[in-house]
């Protein structure tokens, strides 16, 4: 005899229930279980696709002038389908002040969820978010370095920058170093790359304080204002850039959603589903850090959302990215343009700046969901 | 069926000689173990089989083809699927979504699941017992169930060879039984690298015994499981005999004197 006598072969794990299973059982479970994840998702998808106008619409009606939603509309309709002008103090006020700002704190909200939950993936890790590779304080200290060195660059090319093209450039030169610091044998190593991000962070962040300390008090509410994020004084000319980025960016990586599913499984199996690791993670890095470039140079410091909005969606859904980033991108879209509403409103005349309110309105919210979720955002095994 | 077969491989990892000239070869449809101490080597030939990392010399061949220079990643992936010792996800994923990952090199970034992909993973799913936990997190498995899925997951791949990175490690006695019957009856060519000597004398249609990076003897479980083989490459004493039921080759072992106390027993 070459072989032993067959061992009982696999019984089916903890069925529960002493009822035999009918033959096409199988086929029926695995049937079963995949439409009610379809179902799971597909509640939610639809709930912030009706959740995300509303919320858009009620916060360019609310202000220092109140406006009622139907009047918002009216001036939407005017200038988008034609049609009477209403009332030009409140098209202007509309058209001009609110809309741009509440459509400019969403789509910061939804690129900083969606690079956090790339980014999640790409360092394999439930705390990072756009921020924890640097990109952040890179882009910090090249803006106040022009905020506070203004007068004395003037004439200079970081000055004739501006504020957001500093940001910009400073992100990406903090991305060029942490990506060589994470280097190892020639392959990225998400470990490394995270503490080397989490290393460059803390000194470029005590460049930016020193230069903090030494500016003038005149420049210091700016550069505070800068560094906690804010979407005020937003007009048309700053959505154009970061929702084209958002979309294509957005798009690229929902396409890449498998990949991102197998890179989340370790470099090693991934390599044996036929994606290179490597080249794959050093793609979404440059994606995920053009979509934080793209948005601090306009909006500052928003922390929080990136770190929080993926991870609910998570909780609801699960981490499967082609389903995660469209409904992380809006909630990360409503979540903000609800925080830039409550920072206009609570303190009013006062403005909040957006980390304040993301922290205290967010903190709590995700906690709570953090109690009742049986799904785990970190999956420890 | 297919054949696998290396040819002179070599892997340096940091500068050290881990893997050496190594000639390997998987007959059509047969069970191969690769077997040796830790640290001999088992998982560097398994990684470079699987494209986990490249030799700095040598080829992987299934059939006639050079999978690491003539074929992508996707295309080498729908040839050679694998078990690693990953635990799996870091993010809480169901059953389902990981057996479906196994679908990754057949799929278009474009495409959706195809009927033929849902099909699969049900059959798979099916086979390793596991559809009725399809809906469950994968994290909250036991290990013996995690392992089931991840071989699932492996098969919805439809590779022509199969590679096992220690498949029974942490596994009870009667799952490690049931995995390796499970994996005996899939018809391909499986090359697994296993730790317990009387698993591969069961199941293997032949084995490699790795030491140093090198192959040292290759055959038979009963040819190439020698008393002094053993003592050689494990520094274990070893006692041959007959299972009394299935009548292969059964080892059992007591330590060596130790080398650093002679007459002493380690």
């Amino acid at each position: 005899m070459d072989l032993p006598p067959p061992v009982a072969g696999l019984a089916p794990a903890r069925v529960t229930g002493s009822v035999a299973p009918a033959p096409s059982a199988p086929a029926r479970d695995v049937a079963a279980a995949d439409r009610s994840a379809r179902r799971r998702y597909r509640r939610l998808l639809l709930t912030l696709l009706v959740a995300s106008p509303v919320v858009l619409v009620l916060a360019a009606g609310a202000g220092a002038v109140p406006i009622p939603p139907a009047d918002v509309l009216a001036v939407l309709r005017a200038h988008l389908l034609g049609g009477p002008v209403g009332e030009p103090v409140v098209d202007q006020i509309i058209w001009q002040v609110r809309v741009p700002r509440v459509l400019l704190a969403f789509v910061v909200g939804a690129a900083l969820a969606v690079a956090g939950a790339v980014l999640q993936a790409v360092v394999r890790n439930p705390l990072a978010e756009p921020y924890v590779l640097g990109v952040s304080a890179g882009a910090s200290l090249a803006a106040v370095a022009v905020l506070t060195l203004g007068g004395l660059t003037s004439g200079t090319a970081l000055a004739s920058l501006g504020v957001p093209g500093a940001a910009f450039l400073g992100a990406l030169a903090t991305l060029v170093a942490v990506v060589a610091l994470g280097r190892r044998a020639g392959r990225l190593d998400p470990a490394r790359l995270l503490l080397a991000g989490v290393a460059l962070s803390y000194l470029l962040q005590a460049a930016t304080s020193w230069l903090q300390l030494r500016s003038a008090p005149n420049q210091l509410a700016a550069v505070l204002f800068w560094l906690l994020g804010t979407v005020g004084g937003a007009d048309w000319g700053d959505l154009a850039l970061p929702t084209a980025v958002l979309v294509l960016a957005t798009t690229w990586l929902v396409l890449q959603g498998r990949s991102l599913n197998a890179l989340l499984a370790g470099d090693d199996v991934a390599a044996s589903l036929g994606v290179a690791a490597d080249r794959v993670r050093l793609q979404l890095l440059v994606v995920a850090a053009a979509l934080t470039a793209v948005v601090i140079s306009v909006a500052g410091g928003v922390g929080f959302v990136g770190l929080v909005a993926p991870h609910c969606v998570r909780l609801l859904v699960g981490p499967e990215h082609r389903r995660l980033l469209p409904a992380t991108a809006l909630l990360g879209g409503a979540f903000l343009v609800l925080a830039d509403l409550v920072g206009r409103l609570v303190a009013a005349p006062l403005e909040l700046p957006l980390n304040v309110v993301t922290a205290v309105a967010g903190v709590p919210f995700f906690l709570v969901l953090l109690r009742r979720s049986t799904r785990i955002p970190g999956g420890g095994a | 069926m297919s054949r696998l077969r290396l040819r002179g491989l070599g892997v340096e990892l940091g500068g050290a000689t881990v893997v050496d000239a190594l000639d390997l070869d998987c007959p059509a449809g047969s069970v191969v173990g690769l077997l040796g101490p830790n640290g001999s080597g088992k998982s560097t030939v398994l990684r470079t089989v699987y494209r986990a990392l490249r030799p700095t010399s040598g080829a992987v061949l299934v059939d006639d083809e050079d999978v690491l220079s003539d074929l992508d990643a996707r295309a080498h992936a729908r040839l050679v699927a694998a078990m690693t010792q990953d635990q799996g996800p870091g993010f809480d994923f169901t059953v389902l979504e990981v057996v479906s990952t196994g679908r990754v090199p057949h799929q278009s970034s474009l495409a959706r699941e195809s009927r033929t992909d849902r099909d699969l993973v049900a059959g798979a799913l099916a086979r390793v017992g596991m559809a009725a936990l399809a809906g469950r997190s994968f994290a909250e498995l036991s290990g013996g169930e995690k392992q089931r899925v991840l071989l699932a997951r492996a098969l919805v791949q439809q590779p022509r060879v199969l590679v096992l990175d220690e498949p029974t490690n942490h596994l009870d006695v009667a799952t490690q039984l049931a995995l390796l019957e499970l994996v005996r009856g899939l018809g391909v060519t499986v090359l697994a690298a296993l730790h317990d000597l009387n698993l591969a004398a069961t199941y293997c249609d032949a084995v490699h015994l790795l030491h140093d990076g090198v192959v040292v003897a290759s055959g038979t479980p009963d040819d190439v499981l020698t008393e002094e083989r053993i003592a050689a490459v494990f520094g274990v004493a070893a006692h041959r005999s007959r299972h009394p039921t299935t009548g292969r080759l059964h080892l059992s072992f007591s330590p060596l004197p130790s080398p650093f106390h002679p007459g002493v027993p380690l």
